[in-house]
């Protein structure tokens, strides 16, 4: 038999029984668009969480004061034992470092802002002019803080902030007081929501002598650092640690984290998630195949007779196997083309839905729900396909 | 193996010329269908020697059986056995599909075959839209499409009445003018009668042969 014929006439077999290869067909699809659909949600959880945390600067890294390491030989003992302040001095010695682009010592606090007669609490941000760059932050009216004027109280506001006090406008120049001090409106940030923990539009952001004047401190809450490139990080994680060991007396008594290495750990937690649902949702088809292995085991026995006549016509047992296999393989595409459409269709349903996050079926998701779904159509054919090779051809025609 | 052996056969020896017209009759369970089956290749012996057109076809290998079946033995069962989701053209163009011939020809064939069995109004109808008769028709059109040099048939009026029964029987000799062998199964007396030679089986045994 000519293995065109044998195609066609498999096909045509498919097209007859109706319910069973729509049945068939479905199981397959389901499987390949779970496969599909979830790999989108894992991969698209992953690109929103990396992308979020890479929005929030390049080539980052941040210093703290502290060591977050326990100490070694005694469990539980803990070795910060009052770590000494990051001063401003420590952070323009970073800015010194040739693999330092720029940096930004940062305070944070909490204080009462008063301005056109309404008064709350918010959250200060003390930093330099840096700050905007290094943080990726978007002005939409104004300036933010001079370059070089760390002494003239200006203020930048968040921009719900901006919103709430001066609601007809007009923001640029106003005067407000925060604590007992006296700034001028300099700025106003563009809405950035939720990002890292801040709400950057209830913020308020004023140059760093004030605030350490505010809050009656001069050691830093953090130093923010830009690497001049990617493969700069390594080395001014190294000098950084480095130079402040000098200035700390040889106390290794600071924390470095480096944005690349945050990133990656979290690239790797999701993808190896993204991963687990993907091995869940081959389970399903693995189901799938188990139902099509017992559909055609049914249809092989209903089919009995036939099996029987064609072997008395001429078809040798090699002939009747590959019937069936094609079956199987016509029911594994038209499953794999309904699948991958459906998985498709419903990642662009998430995306809608949840217009942040990027839910597209990864590409070897995609070809892994393909192949699978081939695989399993064809495994499963194979037991009722020998079945049915093997069938005596006497008995088979005597059961009519 | 069954718990007992049960001998459907035994001392059987029987040289059929080509172009004859046997019939074979014999009570139930005589094993009339058995010996069919093993001159149609579809059984194989435990023991013995079958030779057909000359040559020794008892130890061919399963897909050599197959091709000697579809080139040389036309089967045509009391019960049709139609593809019931094929076309009565489809069903017909089951061997030639088998045996690999180009789709051109394989149309030429079944039209020709069609037309010289009456069936070309009925070429695009199903078996289940076919009366008895015409379902017959078909399954003999498709036995001999490949011009066999021998035709079975395993009582082939049984599920028809007398008169399309004789209808068939008339087909079936028709070809046997041909030049084609016909062995028929028969409990007819009448229509194995009228073969050329009678062969009489009894548990297993050919009790009788007659020309
Ligand atoms: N698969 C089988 N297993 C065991 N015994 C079988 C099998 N098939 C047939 N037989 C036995 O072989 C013998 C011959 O059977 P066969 O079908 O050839 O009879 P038959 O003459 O065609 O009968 P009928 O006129 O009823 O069709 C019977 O005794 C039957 O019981
Ligand atoms: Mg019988």
């Amino acid at each position: 038999m000519k293995l065109r014929d044998t195609l066609h006439l498999s096909l045509h077999t498919v097209a007859s029984y109706r319910t069973r290869s729509l049945l068939i067909v479905l199981a397959i699809a389901l499987g390949v668009a779970a496969v599909l659909v979830l790999t989108a949600l894992g991969d698209g959880a992953r690109r929103y969480v990396v992308g979020k945390f890479s929005s929030i600067g390049t080539n980052l890294i941040v210093v703290l004061p502290g060591r977050a390491e326990t100490a070694g030989g005694f469990p539980g003992a803990v070795l910060a034992q009052t770590p000494r302040d990051l001063t401003l001095e420590d952070a323009r010695f970073l800015g010194y470092l040739p693999q330092v682009k720029r940096y930004a010592p940062l305070n944070i606090g909490v204080a009462e802002l008063v301005a056109a007669s309404r008064l709350r609490e918010v959250t200060v941000l003390g930093s330099t002019a840096d700050l905007l760059p290094i943080r990726h932050m978007n002005l939409a009216q104004g300036s933010f803080l001079a370059q070089g004027a760390e002494h003239s109280a200006q203020m930048v506001l968040g921009a719900k902030l901006a919103q709430e006090f001066f609601p007809h406008g007009n923001v640029i120049g106003q005067r407000v007081r925060l604590g007992d001090r006296r700034f001028l409106v300099s700025g106003v940030l563009t809405t950035q929501g939720e990002s890292m923990g801040f709400n950057s539009d209830e913020l308020v952001i004023i140059p760093i002598d004030y605030a350490q004047a505010l809050f009656n401190t001069s050691s830093l809450f953090r130093i923010l650092v830009e690497a001049r490139s990617r493969s700069d990080i390594t080395s001014a994680k190294e000098a950084i640690r480095d130079i402040l060991k000098r200035r700390h007396d040889g106390e290794d008594d600071i924390t470095v984290i480096t944005q690349d290495a945050v990133l990656a750990t979290f690239d790797r937690i999701l993808r190896a998630l993204t991963l687990g649902v993907a091995g869940i949702a081959t389970i399903s088809l693995a189901v799938a195949g188990i139902l099509v292995m017992n559909v055609m085991l049914v249809a092989v026995s209903q089919r009995t007779s036939e099996i029987g006549l064609l072997k008395a016509i001429g078809a040798p047992s090699a002939d009747i196997r590959l019937l069936f296999f094609a079956e199987a393989l016509w029911l594994s595409l038209a499953g794999a083309v309904i699948g991958f459409t459906l998985g498709q269709f419903g990642s662009l349903l998430i995306r809608l839905a949840y217009p942040q996050l990027p839910a597209w079926p990864p590409t070897w998701a995609s070809i892994a729900g393909v192949t699978i779904a081939f695989v399993t159509g064809i495994l499963a054919s194979l037991l009722p396909a020998a079945r049915a090779a093997r069938l005596d051809p006497v008995k088979a025609l005597g059961g009519k | 193996m069954g718990d007992q052996e049960v001998h459907a056969l035994s001392e059987i020896n029987l040289e059929i010329a080509s172009g004859e017209y046997v019939s074979i009759m014999g009570p139930s369970g005589s094993g009339k269908t058995t010996l069919l089956n093993v001159i149609g290749l579809l059984d194989r012996p435990d023991s013995g020697r079958y030779e057909l057109d000359g040559r020794d076809v008892t130890d061919l290998s399963e897909t050599e059986q197959a091709r000697v079946r579809r080139e040389k033995i036309g089967f045509v069962f009391q019960s049709f056995h139609l593809v019931p989701r094929l076309t009565a053209a489809e069903n017909v163009e089951l061997p030639l599909m088998l045996a690999g011939i180009a789709p051109a020809e394989r149309r030429a064939r079944v039209d020709e075959a069609l037309l010289g069995f009456d069936l070309r109004d009925r070429a695009q109808h199903r078996p289940a839209e076919l009366s008895g008769g015409q379902r017959q028709r078909v399954a003999i059109a498709r036995a001999t499409i490949l011009r066999p040099t021998a035709l079975l048939a395993d009582e082939p009026t049984g599920n028809l009445d007398h008169r399309i029964g004789a209808e068939v029987m008339a087909l079936l000799e028709g070809l046997h003018h041909t030049g084609t062998t016909l062995i028929l199964v028969t409990h007819d007396r009448e229509l194995g009668a009228r073969a050329h030679r009678h062969i009489a089986m009894r548990d297993g045994e050919i009790v009788a042969d007659e020309k």
